[in-house]
């Protein structure tokens, strides 16, 4: 009787794996970058290309950086998001222009609404490497070290900004004594 | 067509640049055009992607041989050197760059699992997390053999059963004749 029942559970354990398997998404390749300092960068600033702007500019703060394009579909789909998150003054968003004309971008920012503090431009993607970017739009949380905690990939959720990105936010903000005021671009 | 993670054809990548370049302009005449010839461009394309390590056979070799070895995030059962979708160009042309600047085969390597994670590997190393993986052919293999083993020896046990009684005998042979004269009724 036992070994009649060895088939059924190497059958159950089987469709176990598979029942997980089904959850998983192949194309969420976990970031080997959460808890390492953010890769250093000077950039053009989008608006005011004479400016630029660098990750030691940013320390003190918990920022997000938001990776988009004009030319990405899925950023449409997260952008009310990122424009109401910015309404609410909670953190500062710092978007990078990933591989994109200035021009196209700025456009798309009048035409969608601008959340962004400051949007720097990475004309060839090369800062787009340097973090690890492999599909537009993705979204970092860096702490006030200049470290990255969280990483996210494809379009920010509701969801996932109200289960994971704020909570995270405002555990960091709260990590250090003197909180920075989140500043949103004037 | 979730994020902007779309594995390109050839010829797919350069309709999409030129694409960005004209959509603020919005002359779909022009792009509709352009569609026509990407699909005959991909020659060109692969020509100019080549061009910085043209010159040194050598180098050329190594890239191809090291885009080979990475795995594109992208189209991900392409490598780096099949894969068309942007971020393979780009790293593409990080491998010419970085040969370029005397890195050696390892430095490139570390530089693009810095990155991308393990994940690039399409030969992950061996780690407490991939231990399984390494070793679990070879424990299915060991597995199969205690079970072949097992088989062999019951099977062995069974041949060595004693013959039948002359009783058995009997009741074999009238449950035999029984059949046949119930076949053949």
């Amino acid at each position: 009787m036992k070994k009649r029942l060895i088939p059924l559970a190497i059958f159950v354990v089987l469709v176990g794996f598979l029942l997980v398997g089904l959850g998983l998404n192949p194309r969420e390749v976990p970031s080997p970058l959460i808890d390492k300092p953010a890769p250093q960068f000077t950039l053009a600033q989008l608006h005011e290309p004479a400016k630029m702007l660098g990750t030691a500019d940013l320390k003190g703060q918990v920022w997000l950086l938001n990776v988009w394009a004009s030319w990405c579909v899925s950023c449409r789909e997260e952008h009310p998001l990122l424009v109401e998150l910015s309404r609410a003054k909670i953190v500062p968003i710092v978007g990078l222009n990933y591989k994109d004309e200035p021009q196209a971008g700025k456009g798309w920012l009048r035409q969608f609404g601008d959340p962004y503090s400051v949007s720097v431009i990475d004309r060839d993607g090369r800062v787009g490497i340097d973090f690890g970017v492999y599909g537009v739009p993705e979204t970092f949380v860096i702490d006030k070290q200049g470290t990255i905690r969280y990483k996210q990939i494809g379009p920010v959720t509701a969801e996932a900004l109200e289960k994971k990105i704020l909570p995270l936010v405002r555990e960091l903000q709260a990590a250090s004594a003197n909180v920075p005021a989140p500043r949103a671009r004037s | 067509m979730r994020h902007a993670q779309t594995c390109p054809l050839r010829g797919r990548a350069i309709y999409e640049r030129a694409m960005r370049r004209l959509s603020a302009a919005g002359a779909r005449l022009l792009l509709s055009a352009l569609l026509a010839l990407a699909t005959a461009l991909p020659l060109a394309a692969a020509a100019a992607d080549a061009v910085p390590t043209a010159q040194d056979p050598v180098a050329a070799s190594r890239a191809v041989k090291l885009s080979e070895k990475l795995r594109c995030l992208v189209c991900q059962n392409q490598s780096i050197a099949e894969s068309n979708a942007e971020l393979a160009l780009d790293l593409r042309r990080q491998i010419h760059e970085q040969i370029a600047a005397g890195k050696s085969d390892e430095q490139i390597v570390d530089y693009m699992v810095a990155r991308y994670g393990d994940f690039v590997l399409y030969q992950p190393p061996v780690k407490a997390t991939t231990v399984l993986l390494w070793a679990g052919p070879a424990l299915l293999m060991l597995l199969g053999f205690f079970i072949l083993a097992r088989t062999l020896r019951a099977r062995r046990r069974l041949a060595a059963e004693p013959p039948l009684s002359a009783a058995e005998h009997e009741r074999a042979a009238r449950l035999l004749a029984g059949d046949a004269g119930k076949e053949d009724s």
